[in-house]
């Protein structure tokens, strides 16, 4: 008898998502998906999509979904979270949308300790308008706003939200994880579960970032999107759990 | 009805809201209403409710967009330059139809202003204040027992078109005491089978503004209008006083209306035939109540205002030409002295058409 070991996430929708070839947002959701099956928590799930990309993140994740401004997913998080503090409520936010223009929202949901759960998909670029520069982008790139690389004399230098986030006392759980390749993949899918489970425990506030590619906005086919993450960005953002994770592997 | 009790404008509009089934309030400290927040930070959890001092005025209204989303009867306040941050989410709020209630106890602008009342957010307040093509229901009560009474009407209101309201205060109404009395309310929350509390044993659902298919916007945006012509339709308020015999006509709400009405008095007393228009929801304005003034035997009219005249626009639009329009306004967190209003009366009565703003 074939046993099945793999198979589409029941949250998963079977639609042909927006996001260009070799996004990582695909990747990113299906590890979404997957937490909230294995947890049995469908039914009491609400997201809440940025704007970024994965503005309709609701598309392709079946379970109830608010869409907030941008940078404010936090705020209207909290706003679910203590109407029904039974649900479970989780952010997928950009690197433009939480660490830029959504700083405060974002630490001062982690200062309250608000229990809701933050997927943070750090790409480092604006994915969505176009490949202007991140809070996020490292020093060197170029992007549409910084065209000679990024100048740390004139826009500074990228920002590390887990480290800054991870100095909170109501952040219970601070990870990062990489989605360039499977083994990765497998230890995201592992944060991603226990930032949902933090949650689900009432410890406080959970947030996990992946690091992601955004081939398109690069300008790198996709495999070597993929070779950035891992060469540029991991040496840049290192891996593991920061805070409320078996070990802190950063 | 229960027994009067002497109140704090503030306190009383934060008691009202409870008792009409407000159970979560996110907000930021700003004078002149931080007795509201305060108000609530103490009584709230007492009735099993969320207090929650957010970050910001942008994380307070974003937070009540997520408990309004949740199904909450929620609420913030806040004055001038934390309305401004409001806007935003009052934008998303009115394009997501989700209802709530806001206070804004005025102080003068522009920038950081005073802290004085004032009527200088009208614009504001009337004319959309954030992005897009949209409509904030607006009342602007003249008295304490007003607001109270307001209060769980704004409610019932936004939860019945599901839309934000606003409940346009000054400094004045929020800081003075007056007795009160609280209605028995019925709270009575209409079933909303279109929030997002956890898709259990119904297809998923989504709270969203976003309408990138430019059909889709048009026709979402059409289905809004109709709604506010409904809303124009049903829910305008305008006390009328004097208007029978008068050759002049006062218009003014909030606390220049209270201030017109002893105006009013006083002329009539002197021999002077004046009444007075008070808008109670300054959207919908009661364009047809002037009109209809406009067309009778009315003189002219003499609109009144802390501000350097932003409701007497509404007020010409209506009178459409038909009769002169005077302004008399005094801003900056003065109130209008009763003599210089009837001073400006004496001035439109020798000549209506001297110095008519139309
Ligand atoms: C208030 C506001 N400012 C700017 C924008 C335009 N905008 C849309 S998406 C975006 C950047 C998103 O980048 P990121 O969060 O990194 O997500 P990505 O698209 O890369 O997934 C910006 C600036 C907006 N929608 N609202
Ligand atoms: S622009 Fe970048 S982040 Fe957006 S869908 Fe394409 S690859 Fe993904």
């Amino acid at each position: 008898m074939a046993t099945v070991v793999m198979k589409r996430p029941e949250t998963l929708k079977r639609v042909i998502t927006h996001y260009c070839p070799g996004c990582t947002h695909g990747i990113a959701h299906r590890l979404v998906a997957e937490a909230i099956d294995k947890l049995g928590i469908k039914q009491k799930v609400i997201g809440v999509a940025s704007v970024g990309c994965s503005v309709f993140a609701y598309n392709y994740l079946d379970c109830d979904f608010v869409q907030a401004a941008h940078g404010r997913a936090p705020a209207v998080a909290t706003g679910l979270k203590r109407v029904l503090p039974d649900s479970v409520v989780f952010t997928y936010q950009g690197d433009g949308d939480l660490a830029s223009i959504g700083t405060a929202e974002i630490v001062h949901a982690a200062a309250r300790g608000e229990k809701i759960t933050v997927i943070f998909i750090n790409n480092g670029i604006y994915g969505m308008t176009g490949g202007q520069m991140a809070p996020t982008t490292l020093v060197g790139d170029r992007t549409t706003t910084s065209p000679e690389g990024r100048d740390p004399a004139k826009a500074g230098y990228p920002i590390k939200m887990c480290e800054l986030l991870s100095t909170l006392e109501g952040a219970a759980y601070v990870a990062r994880a990489s989605l360039h390749d499977p083994a990765n993949v497998l230890k995201a899918s592992r944060f991603v579960t226990r930032a949902f489970e933090c949650q689900l425990e009432r410890k406080g506030f959970a947030i996990v970032e992946l690091l992601s590619a955004c081939p398109t906005n690069w300008s790198l086919k996709p495999i070597d999107a993929l070779k950035a993450v891992k060469e540029k960005m991991v040496a840049h953002y290192p891996l593991g759990e920061f805070k409320g994770g078996a070990g802190s592997e950063a | 009805m229960g027994e009067k009790v002497l109140m704090k404008g503030n306190e009383a509009i934060a008691e009202a809201a409870i008792r009409a089934g407000c159970r979560y309030f996110f907000g930021y400290p700003i004078t002149p209403q931080n007795e509201i927040p305060e108000y609530m930070a103490r009584r709230l959890p007492q009735v099993g409710g969320v207090f929650l001092q957010a970050e910001s005025e942008v994380a307070a209204i974003n937070m009540v967009y997520g408990a309004a989303a949740a199904g909450g009867r929620v609420m913030t306040s806040s004055s001038g330059p934390g309305i401004s941050l409001k806007q935003e989410g009052l934008s998303y709020m009115a394009g997501a139809e989700l209802p709530c209630v806001v206070v804004n106890m005025v102080r003068a602008g522009p920038g950081l202003g005073g802290i004085q009342a004032a009527q200088s957010d009208y614009f504001q307040a009337t004319k959309g204040g954030g992005h897009g093509d949209y409509r904030l229901v607006v009342y602007g009560p003249a008295s304490i027992q007003e607001a109270v009474d307001l209060m769980a009407h704004a409610f019932d209101v936004a939860d019945r078109y599901r839309t934000p309201v606003m409940l346009l205060g000054d400094g004045m109404l929020g800081q003075m005491m007056e007795p009160v009395e609280f209605p028995d309310y019925q709270v009575n929350i209409p079933v909303k089978d279109w929030i997002t509390n956890g898709a259990s044993g119904r297809p998923a659902r989504v709270i969203s503004s976003i309408f990138l298919k430019p059909e889709e916007l048009d026709a979402h945006c059409w289905a809004m209008k109709r709604k506010y012509e409904e809303i124009a339709e049903n829910e305008t308020r305008v006390e009328c006083l004097g208007l029978d015999d008068a050759d002049f006509c006062l218009v003014a709400y909030g606390t220049t209306a209270r201030i017109c009405r002893s105006v009013m008095e006083k002329a009539r007393e002197s021999g002077l035939r004046v009444g007075l228009i008070r808008p109670i929801s300054l959207w919908p304005f009661p364009t047809n109540t002037i009109r209809e003034v406009a067309s009778g035997n009315v003189k002219a009219f003499l609109t009144v205002e802390m501000s350097t005249g932003q409701m007497i626009e509404d007020v010409m639009l209506a009178v459409n030409g038909k009769k002169p329009v005077h302004f008399y306004g005094k801003t900056g967190g003065m109130v209008p002295a009763p003599r210089d209003i009837l001073a400006k009366l004496r001035v439109v009565a020798d000549d209506p058409e001297k110095g008519r703003m139309n």
